[in-house]
Formats: structure tokens, C-alpha cells, sequence
């Protein structure tokens, strides 16, 4: 039985890295007492799956992660109650906001999400030299940038992971396409006419596209 | 007090390992701050990642917490990327439990685990905002102490700390927070600081360096004495006599990143008697204290369950001594839940089958290396420091793992003992290989890893007289070593850099007047000292130099019987005058048994402090030749070797 789960990374705790992130919810998973499936073999690990990486340093209101749980052993499991149970097993700022089962036969989190949605402050700019920017980088049809992936310089253009980008109260707002490379909020900043540096940034949203459509992979209810 | 983490939050995105510095650990307190209340701010003068897990450290943070009249907070030597935007945008050194400012509390705790991290004990009392000399010190600003096995010969760094503490911290923490509380209370006026420091020079274990007087005759010290009449001529250590009373950390920080020794730890005794005279820490910390076994199993499971950790390590200076360790092992691993894998790691591994034994016991799977620690390789070496290990036991323990599935060995040593030939050195390379032949009988590629350390004497040791070897003579019995093991494939050597070696040789038995050299390196940039990417011997030499004074004389030389220590005016309950006779049978090569199994040969620990050893179990453990065979030793016979 899988069942994913949609939690925050808010505060001081976004210092912490996405691996460090993924052994506080091992943690809490062993703390919490709860049936998560075993991998095999003499060094067995829970059964967990991440989504996205998010950079050490940006929060988060919609971060994702599935959990297989014992097939056997889920007689008891309430999955409503998973959230207030975790929540306190972790540190402050990752807090879990839903709970939901999932369908095993759908594609992983890393593969279906296609976009994200994200809140960037930019400190160096005023509200107009930021709208300025964002409607100059909208016009241009290519935006070439060569940014690092994996040690290796890459060179592509960007353009086509940018699907929005508005400005209000001064804060930039985008929404940027993850395939196949995915595109970072400071690679975003860095390729306006007068580069820029990010500060604060939270990705509020990830979605899963299908039939163009879109959906967050856990949505409120 | 305010956070200066708005400020801070700045800067973190620019910083290595960024986590390090946010605090939120599961098990960290908040603090509840009052004017009536004694601030401490415990300071661990390395990284997050080697500081977090410290023990020492962690019980006194809850003990403090605990208390009425006191409230602590912590925080780490803070990387030099860190160190310097904080300088750079006039932020101070802060606790990362509420990320305010350091000089906002009364006591800069500082604890000291090695020599080579006495410049960061400066670079974080400058990052702090205060004057690193004490005698500069106002009453607005905090007191500086410092705790921990480095504090046994605290004289280098007297021109930075106002107090120092000996031995054991758990009781003497609250008595300087009465004193410093009521200091705070009385609004520490402009001129309280002397009279503070002079009252707390009453307290037992504390000593304030500043109520001393040292003369010198030549490079000699003629004498170390009070100032004044009720400050005490000798300051004796600390000692909790019963471990059962202190089930500290009960709430182990969690850390949110990785750090070293990541795992529940549970301390299941203090002090040894094994009377290893090389090793200050089985000297300073006697007697043997164990901790009841139902209060290790309570800790364990209590531990386990409230932390998430899937290790616990069973710590203490020699674990296998622990009386009933079988039994406890077994309930370690019998309390868990079904489902819950739980691994037991049992550091500082006793040399003998018994001990593979438990080991093969907790290490049902993941069997992939194991670490002893032999120290020398010959048994005359072995006889002259006191660690009787035979042959005969070393080879049934590495049979015992390599038959039971371990492919690994690790083998510490030291080099550069006393009276150490290079028939010594080499018998190193020589059990190296007699270990690897024993492996090829289980294995196909069985390896040995030895990891040899250059050996620097302690103070309140029986070698605490001996004359270090020079960094010359050490790398050539390194390389002699290494030239030795060249064809030999199976054998991988490891050793730590011997310039390091000597210039924690010089800290380790130096006086007052090294301070200004210490401060000059600091200035110099010279933090980190212990991280071989920061090391800088020459900027040591250069400084000792620019002051007349010398290795020579700090570090090679040899002492004699009367000659006044630097630390005898501080005392760790064992006579002196043992310690010379245990230094002379030393180079006889007469062993000494452990007094938990045998009559008291009166070091002094026990008689000097009327405490006594807590053993639960008068028998010593099976196995082991230091338990069973002491006899052989007396009699001056080398014992039977097999597998040669």
C-alpha cells in the first residue's frame, strides 16, 4: 500500500539539505512506529520516495513523498491520521499538511511533475525594474543560457520552461517546466538583462500535467 | 535578548553545509531566560558535525537546563566561510539554539577534547566580541571557561580563560551557576569581576588561573603559587562517585544533518584501571564507575524509541569490561520491537576472542570490518605500556573474526614509545602480516589496515616525563614502516602527519609562556588546527621562534624526577609519586595489573577522594590476558604465541 504525502519546508529549517530531509522523515517514520515496507537484502531500507529536489535554501509549501507500507501490517493504519502523527516527529517547518493512498501504478513523483510553481524575491530590484525584466524576457522567443548540470557546463534555451511570470507587490511569480532539465529560479534570474540574485524563494505549487489538464499530485480537499 | 537571525539568514545561503547553524534539534531546549538566571553558552571549538554528538557537552546542557537558577544554550566553531562574513558584517558568534548573540550570556563554556583547537578557543572568543585576553576583561563581559581532558594542563592557554574546571562536570556546573547567578543578581559592578573570580577559586575542581603566580628559574619553573592565602595551593579534580545518579543525556540530541558518531550513544561506564601508561584517559578519569545495567537497558530502549536513531553505541573507555556486557547486549538487541533492526556498536574493542564473540553476537549482518587496537608490536613494546595483549590473544581474536565472516581488520598502533627499537616499529608490519596469513585461511582477499599515530605524552602520566620523539624521528619510523610493507599487497598503512603530532606535543606539556605563540598562529589565520587542510606547522615554528622558545625544550626533552611540572600545582587524585615508580617499571618492562580484579596498589584515585571502584561483577571478564593472565606478566615470561 502506498500512500503520499504532502508536507512543508518553511523557516529555518530550509538550511537543511534534500538528503538531510529525507533521513529526518526515515526518523520520524521509526519513531511514529508505522508498517513502512522494508527493502531487501542486509542493509534493508524504508520504502520511500521522493519527489523533486528542492535547493537547500528555498522553502516550500508543496513538497511530496510517497511511502510504501506493509501489505500485511496496515490493519490499523488510519491514513487521515498520518499527518497530525508525523507533524510532531519532525522539526519545525515540516509540517505535514495531507495524507492520501496512492495508485502504485502511476508514474513516480520525479517523473510525473512537469511544472512548479514558485515565489522569488529579488531583493537588488524595484517592483518596476522587476516588471521591466520579466516583460523583456517574455517577448524574447530564445533565451540561450548555459548553466551547469551534473559538473558540465550546458548550454539550451530556457525559454520554453518558462510558462509564467507576473510581478505583484514586488515579488516575482513563475511558474517553470522541470523536463527535461528543469529550470531553477536563480538560472531564471541570472538570464534578465541586468542578471539578478534571488533571495527568499518558495515553491508553492508542483503539478502534474496530463491531457492538458493540470493537478498538484495531493490537493486540497 | 534578540536574535540576530534575521541577519544571519542572509548570509546562510552563501555557507557550507548551511544546517549546521539552525539549530532545531529534537531533544534542544528553549531556553527560558530570566535576569535571576546564570546564561551559559557551551561551546564546542570545532564544526557542528565532529561538536553534536559530544557527551560531555549534552549532559551538561540538560543539567543546566534542568535548574532554577541557570539556562544554557550551545553553538560550534563556525567554518571559516561563516567566519568571516560574520566579521565582515559585524555579527558576532551566536548559539544556534535561539541564534543570540554570544556575549549576551554570563559564561563562555568552552570544551577542550584536543590540543590543536586552542586557536579556535580564541577565534570564537574574538568572533564573540570579547577581548581574547582575560586580563582585559570587563565586568560587562561573560567569564570564559573551559572543561575536558585537555584542561589536566591548562597553562598554555591561561592568558584566555578566566576558570577551568577539573574532571567530571555534573556537579560543579551547578555550584559555579549559585555563585554566578548571585554575581548577576548584584548587578556585576565595574569592579565584581576579581572578586567573582576569587569566589569561585573556593569551589572544588575549579581553578582560576589568575590567583597564580609562576616563577622561573632559567627555562625552569620554580613554582606555581597562590596569590592569596584561601585560594588553595593544589586543585584537586572532580569525581561523580556514582554514575546511577546521573542517567544523562536522557533527551540526546537528534542532529537535522549528519554528523559523526550519528547514533544513540549510552555511556555504560567512566574511568579504567586497565592501566594503559600511555593513555591520559584511563589515568584522569578513575575510578570505575559502571552505570546499573537496568539503568543501560532503560537508557537504550528509552533512548531508541524517542530518538529514531537504529544504532546505539555502548560507550566507554573499554566497552568488553563492562561486568554482565553479554547479557546486556543480548536485552539491547531482545527489547526492540519485532521489525525494528536495531544495530549495537561497542568502540574501543577489547583484543580477544571473547570479545569477537559479543561482537558476532549484535553484528549478525553487515559484517565488513573490524577495528582493534594492539598499540604496539612487539610484547616488550606491549609490556612497557602496559597493554598486555599477547600474541596469542590478538591472533585468536582475528581468527575469531575472519572465521566468523568479518574481511576487514583494522589495527591501531603508536610510534615514537619509549625506548622503542625499530625491531618494535617493524613488529608492526610483522603482525600486520600474520593477521592478513590468518585471513587467507577464511577469505580470498582478506585486507589489514594498520593506522599508526605518533605518540605524544600526557600529563599525569607515567610517560608524562618521557621526551616525545622529533617529527624527524617519527616520519622515519613512518617511512621505515612504509618502505616495509611495500610488496606487501592485503596491507594498507595509514598514519597521522607527525608535524601535527609535535605541535600537540607542545600544548599538551607546555606552560604559560606559550600563550602569546598561540595568540600570534590565531592571528595569523591559523584556526582549525587539527584539519589537515588548515594545518600550518611553520606558522608554530616561525611563532615559537619569534619568541625564544623551542621544541627542544617543550616537546623532545626529557624530564626529570624534581623537576616542577607545569601542571603540578592541578592535581587528578593520583600521587605522583606512583606515577614515577609506574614510569620506572616502564622502562624495567614490568607490567601492572587492573586493580578492579587485584589489591589496590594505591594510585591515589580512590584513597585520595574516599570513593571506591562500582563494579557490579568481582570477577574479571572471560578472555582477555589482562584479565586471567597477569600472573604470566609477573614472572617477567613472554607467554606462548601461536599462529607464528
Amino acid at each position: 500500500m502506498r500512500v503520499r504525502f504532502r508536507f512543508t519546508k518553511l523557516g529555518k529549517v530550509r538550511f537543511a539539505s534534500h538528503r538531510d530531509v529525507a533521513r529526518l522523515w526515515e526518523r520520524a517514520l521509526r519513531r511514529g512506529s508505522l508498517p513502512v515496507a522494508l527493502t531487501e537484502g542486509f542493509s534493508p531500507r524504508p520504502k520511500v520516495h521522493f519527489g523533486l529536489a528542492l535547493s537547500t535554501g528555498h522553502e516550500s509549501m508543496g513538497e511530496y513523498l510517497d511511502v510504501d507500507f506493509r501489505p500485511d501490517d496496515v490493519g490499523g493504519l488510519v491514513i487521515e491520521e498520518l499527518p497530525a502523527l508525523l507533524s510532531p516527529l519532525l522539526p519545525p517547518g515540516l509540517e505535514v499538511t495531507l495524507a492520501a493512498l496512492a495508485d502504485r501504478s502511476e508514474d513516480s513523483l520525479q517523473q510525473a511533475v512537469t511544472l512548479c510553481s514558485w515565489r522569488i524575491e529579488v531583493p537588488d530590484l524595484d517592483a518596476d525594474h522587476l516588471a521591466q525584466e520579466v516583460a523583456s524576457l517574455l517577448a524574447r522567443s530564445s533565451v540561450e543560457v548555459t548553466r551547469e548540470r551534473k559538473g558540465k557546463a550546458v548550454t539550451d534555451d530556457i525559454r520554453p520552461y518558462v510558462h509564467l511570470l507576473e510581478v505583484a507587490d514586488g515579488v516575482l511569480y513563475a511558474e517553470l517546466g522541470t523536463q527535461p532539465r528543469g529550470l531553477r529560479p536563480g538560472e531564471l534570474l541570472a538570464a534578465f538583462e541586468a542578471p539578478a540574485t534571488e533571495g527568499l524563494v518558495c515553491r508553492t505549487h508542483q503539478w502534474i500535467s496530463t491531457d492538458g489538464a493540470r493537478r498538484e499530485p495531493l490537493a486540497a480537499a | 535578548m534578540d536574535s540576530i537571525w534575521p541577519q544571519l539568514e542572509r548570509l546562510l545561503p552563501q555557507v557550507a553545509k548551511p544546517a549546521r547553524y539552525i539549530g532545531l534539534e529534537d531533544g534542544a531546549y528553549v531556553a527560558a531566560r530570566s535576569p535571576q538566571k546564570a546564561g551559559w553558552l557551551l561551546i564546542y571549538p570545532d564544526t557542528y558535525e565532529i561538536g553534536l554528538p559530544n557527551q560531555g557537552l549534552q549532559i551538561l546542557y540538560e543539567i543546566l537546563n534542568e535548574r532554577d537558577d541557570a539556562f544554557a544554550e550551545r553553538t560550534y566553531a563556525p567554518w571559516t566561510d561563516l567566519g568571516a562574513l560574520l566579521r565582515a558584517n559585524g555579527l558576532p558568534l551566536f548559539s544556534v539554539d535561539s541564534h543570540t548573540a554570544a556575549a549576551s550570556f554570563d559564561l563562555l563554556a568552552f570544551n577542550l577534547s584536543a590540543e590543536l583547537v586552542y586557536t579556535n578557543l580564541l577565534e570564537c572568543i574574538d568572533l564573540a566580541g570579547v577581548p581574547v585576553r582575560a586580563a582585559e576583561r570587563r565586568a560587562s563581559d561573560p567569564l570564559v571557561v573551559v572543561g575536558g581532558h585537555c584542561t589536566y594542563n591548562p597553562e598554555p592557554i591561561t592568558d584566555f580563560v578566566d576558570l577551568v574546571v577539573l574532571g567530571d562536570g555534573e556537579e560543579v556546573v551547578s555550584e559555579i551557576s549559585v555563585v554566578v547567578a548571585e554575581w548577576k543578581a548584584s548587578g556585576r559592578g565595574d569592579d565584581s569581576r576579581a572578586h567573582v573570580l576569587r569566589e569561585l577559586s573556593h569551589i572544588e575542581g575549579v581553578y582560576v588561573p589568575s590567583m597564580y603566580d609562576v616563577t622561573y628559574d632559567g627555562p625552569a619553573i620554580r613554582a606555581v603559587t597562590p596569590r592569596y592565602p584561601d585560594v588553595p595551593e593544589r586543585v584537586e579534580k572532580r569525581t561523580v562517585a556514582d554514575l546511577g545518579d546521573w542517567p544523562y543525556p536522557k533527551r540526546q540530541l537528534v542532529p537535522l544533518t549528519e554528523v559523526v558518531h550519528d547514533r544513540l550513544n549510552v555511556e555504560v561506564f567512566r574511568g579504567c584501571t586497565r592501566g594503559c601508561r600511555f593513555c591520559q584517559a584511563g589515568m584522569i578519569t578513575r575510578p570505575v564507575r559502571e552505570r546499573p545495567a537496568d539503568q543501560v537497558r532503560t537508557m537504550v530502549s528509552e533512548g531508541l524509541r524517542r530518538t529514531g536513531y537504529d544504532e546505539v553505541a555502548l560507550t566507554s573507555l573499554s566497552t568488553a569490561d563492562f561486568s554482565g556486557i553479554e547479557q546486556v547486549v543480548a536485552a539491547t538487541v531482545a527489547d526492540q520491537p519485532d521489525g525494528n533492526q536495531v544495530s549495537v556498536s561497542l568502540p574501543s574493542l577489547r583484543v580477544d576472542a571473547f570479545t569477537v564473540g559479543i561482537a558476532a553476537e549484535i553484528q549478525k549482518a553487515r559484517r565488513t570490518g573490524l577495528t582493534f587496537a594492539p598499540e604496539a608490536g612487539t610484547w616488550r613494546m606491549r609490556q612497557v605500556i602496559n597493554k598486555l595483549i599477547t600474541e596469542e590473544d590478538l591472533f585468536a581474536a582475528v581468527d575469531s573474526a575472519y572465521s566468523q565472516g568479518w574481511r576487514r581488520m583494522k589495527l591501531y598502533f603508536l610510534t615514537g614509545l619509549p625506548t622503542e627499537t625499530d625491531v618494535d616499529t617493524l613488529g608492526i608490519a610483522d603482525l600486520a602480516r600474520r593477521c592478513l596469513a590468518l585471513g587467507k585461511n577464511h577469505h580470498s582477499s582478506p585486507s589489514v589496515t594498520i593506522s599508526v599515530g605518533g605518540y605524544v605524552p600526557k600529563p599525569f602520566t607515567p610517560f608524562q616525563w618521557f621526551g616525545q620523539n622529533t617529527q624527524v624521528e617519527l616520519q622515519r619510523k613512518i617511512n621505515l614502516l612504509r618502505d616495509n610493507l611495500r610488496r606487501d599487497r592485503g596491507v594498507a598503512l595509514k598514519w597521522h602527519d607527525s608535524k601535527a603530532s609535535v605541535i600537540e606535543g607542545l600544548m599538551s606539556r607546555g606552560d604559560r609562556r606559550l600563550g602569546p605563540v598561540i595568540e600570534e598562529v590565531w592571528r595569523k589565520g591559523g584556526t582549525f588546527q587539527e584539519w589537515s587542510e588548515c594545518f600550518d606547522f611553520t606558522k608554530w615554528t616561525d611563532s615559537l621562534e619569534a619568541h625564544g622558545l623551542s621544541l627542544e625544550w617543550y616537546v623532545y626533552r626529557h624530564r626529570e624526577e624534581h623537576e616542577v611540572l607545569p601542571w603540578d600545582h592541578l592535581s587528578a587524585g593520583l600521587h605522583k609519586d606512583f606515577l614515577w615508580q609506574d614510569w620506572r617499571d616502564a622502562l624495567a618492562e614490568v607490567g601492572l595489573p587492573d586493580c578492579r580484579w587485584t589489591p589496590c596498589y594505591d594510585c591515589g584515585a580512590c584513597t585520595g577522594y574516599g570513593i571506591e571502584h562500582v563494579v557490579a561483577s568481582a570477577t574479571p571478564p572471560a578472555g582477555g590476558s589482562q584479565g586471567t593472565g597477569q600472573q604470566l606478566v609477573f614472572l617477567g615470561r613472554k607467554p606462548e604465541t601461536v599462529g607464528a
